[in-house]
């Protein structure tokens, strides 16, 4: 592609250039945006979350041409779908696995940021952007999980929506307006369906195209977490920099390969993923009159279901498991360190944040549970109120060793390493 | 970042090679996408064959039906009607119904039918899919008509075996669907004579 | 790094060992949908004993012959009871208002019990009839207590009883044994057997594409495992440029 690097003056594209900067936005975006040379396998993970997203699109598409959005009809459209739709199995089982697939590669994603400091200035945008993004993707999770119509999506969507209630004064009100009637009802489904197929959907291509393109403004952070701009040849590209095509993107090809044999391995062998990614109970019609003996959320909500179960008071639950998710937004401003990578920074922030990981994972697996489960001597709510207090500590550390300069880190160097 | 020590042709290869494999990959893929738009069992189930009972038709008479989701009529041609499709030959467009698509082999002659009586035909204009009018009385739509149909959308004329006249919109003949006459004067839509 | 993103990848996706049950112990059903004559020898114990009560409404008649290896006539001739038109699916012989009548509630309809309960449940279940006569059908079940279900199968197996021991001071019903002179016309591995043709049926309308999607993902991962190689190779031979 050198030849796009020069612009092109005549033929089809040169047509096209002068009427829409199609060569300009590639050259901006992809084949002279100069990414540090030093990504690790903690970098596939954007490019992927991006794919999953296009095989949610195409995938959801296919399943609203035969799926029946009404109490009465959805439960057996879903199994019509699985049924006498020519492949209707495998769209809605790469939708399905898609949905934990998206969230597998976002944790891990978030996770690189937090590795590597890649949220700190000059990049708090692009972290608030993910932020919302992640935070969308969590409602639109929610409201697709109503649309089967099964025990657990009724009954998940009864437990979610009660916590609204929770809130003092309006919570009453609110819950109901969100159900549009006194109790989860065809109404809902209606309502949840437009959001998951056409308004979340939207909302989330927009915000990933910000994300993007704040990212292409500042540029890529990378396992060292030094700033590859500051070091620029005579041309005034970055020495640590590469083209992102074709370095990138034949390196990309490369993990989703790698991530398809996963994938495909889910879809054809495990869709059910052991009751992880489809739930025994949800083969059953939701039933209004009798709760299923055992409800958990799908597993990437459970970190924070955890949270909510870990305090003993309705609201304060509530207010907890905002919090654990609102914190995650101010992180650039906790984190008041200078060092972003983690292979610079002090050994107490390595401790911490290794915790904080496995907090979360801990916390993860206990709401998979349930809360009068016995581990080494403590119930499943004690252990969660342990991690729970590990999940907060993290942000409170953070804060008190960066601002008052508690954390001891190793110097910098100029350029990236490998 | 230099490209000296770059084996171009090697590099070319393997670039063609990811591309032609990945290629074939995502044309895989695209088969699941489009059968999904096939029929699927439970419309090919709906779509299973239609009986219907002619022993008390009267002459003129039509019975509609649905099959696979088509409107099917039947009808019970009179003498009169059958004897003025000869005479008609020369103002048709293809009055022998040599266009193979439009009707079953054993459909193929000038009442388009098993049993000249009977006219088994999908009433859908061949012109853009509206549903003619049925005007089996002639003089009914102009003094030169002999009974037949005539699509209200763009105006174009059948006569009483579905056959389209000369200078109307409407390409071809209507379609014969396959049928088969079963013993008491039972009309199977949807199974072939031969398959009987 | 590298060691430790691969540890936390291949620990999310390792989590199909995890078993969302947790429950009562049950029995293995060893489930397998390719095993045709034991979904024929399962469809046609369903057909017989099954079928009275209970519907399997998603699943289509005209499904059964390309899983089962057998031809469509056969379906119609020894499963299928009643009229048939083409694409019915198996409905129960009997009214569900006439069932709620008699058993106190309907009886549930099959399609997807394999995959709800799962198959070793439903397997387990079948093994854990016994007689009880205070039960108001004369039937009860160690796995689901006062079920309304009568022991279909008893001509097979024979008349459980009850099998009792002590804990926390009282008799509990810890499982069921076959007395002498009350066996049935299979012995017990005849009896296992059946059932686990049964369950194996029952895994098959849960999931009628099984036994396909299996053999159309090894194709796929093989075909994902050349592209990856030749991926690969290609990644490698562009990143000799950089230094």
């Amino acid at each position: 592609m050198s030849d796009a690097t020069t612009k092109a003056q005549g033929g089809v594209l040169g047509w096209i250039d002068a009427r829409f900067p199609l060569t300009k936005m590639w050259n901006e975006h992809i084949g002279e945006y100069y990414a540090p040379k030093n990504f690790n396998i903690w970098y596939y993970f954007g490019s992927l979350a991006l794919f999953v997203l296009v095989n949610q699109l195409l995938t959801g598409i296919w399943l609203t041409m035969n799926y029946n959005p009404s109490a009465a009809g959805a439960f057996d459209s879903i199994e019509y779908i699985m049924r006498d739709v020519e492949y209707g199995w495998l769209i809605r089982y790469m939708h399905s696995t898609g949905a934990s697939a998206f969230f597998v590669v976002v944790y891990l994603h978030m996770f690189r940021a937090l590795l590597y400091g890649s949220y700190q200035k000059p990049r708090e945008l692009i972290w608030v952007f993910g932020m919302i993004i992640y935070l969308l993707l969590m409602a639109e999770a929610f409201m697709g999980y109503l649309l089967p119509w099964g025990q657990m999506s009724y009954w998940g969507a009864q437990v979610i929506i009660s916590l609204f209630g929770a809130i003092p004064g309006i919570g009453e009100e609110l819950a109901l307006w969100i159900r549009g009637d006194y109790n989860i009802s065809g109404v809902t489904l209606n309502r949840f369906f437009a959001l998951h197929v056409v308004a979340l959907p939207l909302a989330l291509v927009g915000l990933v195209v910000f994300h993007i393109l704040a990212l292409h403004e500042v540029g890529s952070n990378n396992p060292d977490g030094v700033d590859i701009k500051k070091n620029k040849d005579q041309s005034g590209k970055p020495k640590d920099g590469i083209p992102f095509h074709p370095y990138y993107t034949v390196k990309d090809t490369f993990g989703l390969g790698v991530f398809l044999i996963f994938f495909s391995a889910v879809v054809f062998f495990a869709p059910e993923m052991g009751g992880l990614f489809l739930e025994a109970p949800n083969f059953e019609p939701a039933d209004p009159l009798q709760t299923p003996a055992h409800i958990a959320p799908v597993w990437y909500f459970t970190a924070f279901y955890s949270i909510l179960r870990a305090i003993p008071d309705k609201f304060g639950g509530v207010l907890a498991m905002g919090s654990a998710i609102f914190l995650l937004f101010l992180l650039p401003w906790i984190d008041r360190g200078r060092v972003r990578s983690i292979r610079y920074r002090g050994l107490g922030h390595k401790i911490n944040l290794a915790l904080f990981a496995v907090a979360f994972v801990c916390l993860s697996y206990l709401g998979l549970r349930a809360p009068s489960e016995v581990y080494f001597g403590l119930t499943v709510t004690t252990w969660a109120q342990i991690w729970t207090v590990v999940y907060f500590g993290f942000f409170a550390f953070l804060f008190t060793y960066t601002a008052f300069g508690f954390e001891r880190t190793k110097p910098v160097p100029e350029r990236v390493t490998d | 970042m230099s490209e000296d020590g770059a084996n171009k042709s090697r590099r070319r290869f393997l670039t063609g090679a990811v591309s032609v494999v990945g290629g074939v990959g995502v044309a895989y893929t695209a088969v699941p996408f489009l059968s999904y738009w096939n029929p699927s069992a439970r419309t090919r189930a709906a779509g299973a064959p239609v009986e219907v009972d002619t022993s008390t038709m009267q002459p003129g008479q039509k019975i509609n039906l649905t099959w696979r989701g088509q409107p099917v009529w039947v009808i019970r041609r009179s003498e009169a009607a059958l004897e003025t499709l000869p005479e008609l030959n020369d103002r048709l467009r293809d009055p022998d119904s040599t266009v193979a698509s439009q009707q079953p082999p054993y459909a193929r002659n000038i009442y388009r039918s098993i049993d000249p009586e009977f006219l088994v035909l999908v009433p859908i204009c061949t012109h853009l899919g509206c549903i003619p009018s049925y005007m089996p009385q002639p003089g009914s739509l102009d003094t030169n008509w002999p009974g037949g149909l005539f699509c209200p959308c763009h105006g174009s004329r059948f006569d009483m075996a579905g056959r389209v006249y000369s200078g109307v919109p409407a390409p071809t003949n209507l379609v014969v669907p396959p049928y088969r006459v079963a013993d008491n004067g039972l009309i199977v839509v949807g199974e072939d004579e031969e398959a009987a | 790094m590298r060691k430790l993103a691969l540890i936390l990848f291949l620990g999310l996706f390792s989590g199909g060992a995890w078993s969302a049950g947790g429950s009562a112990d049950l029995m293995d059903a060893q489930v397998d949908v390719s095993n045709e004559a034991s979904l024929q020898r399962g469809a046609n114990l369903f057909a017989n004993n099954c079928m009275g009560c209970h519907s399997a409404k998603y699943v289509r008649w005209n499904a059964l012959p390309e899983a089962l290896g057998i031809p469509m006539a056969m379906v119609e001739e020894s499963l299928i009871y009643g009229a048939y038109t083409q694409g019915d699916t198996i409905n129960a012989a009997m009214r569900p208002e006439d069932a709620a009548d008699w058993f106190g509630a309907p009886p549930p309809d099959l399609s997807l019990t394999a995959r709800s309960r799962g198959a070793d449940w439903v397997y387990t279940y079948l093994n854990s009839f016994y007689q009880d006569p205070d039960a108001s059908i004369g039937w009860n079940n160690t796995l689901l207590a006062n079920s309304s279900m009568p022991h279909v199968l008893w001509r097979l197996q024979g008349v459980p009883e009850a099998r009792y021991e002590e804990s926390h001071g009282e008799l509990q019903v810890a499982g069921i044994r076959l007395p002498e002179g009350q066996q049935g016309i299979m012995t017990e591995d005849e009896y296992h057997q059946a059932t686990r043709d049964i369950t194996n049926f029952m895994a098959f309308m849960a999931e009628p594409v099984r036994a396909k999607r299996q053999e159309i993902g090894v194709w796929v991962i093989g075909f994902l495992v050349i592209f990856t190689v030749l991926a690969w190779f290609m990644k490698r031979e562009y990143w000799r440029d950089i230094h």
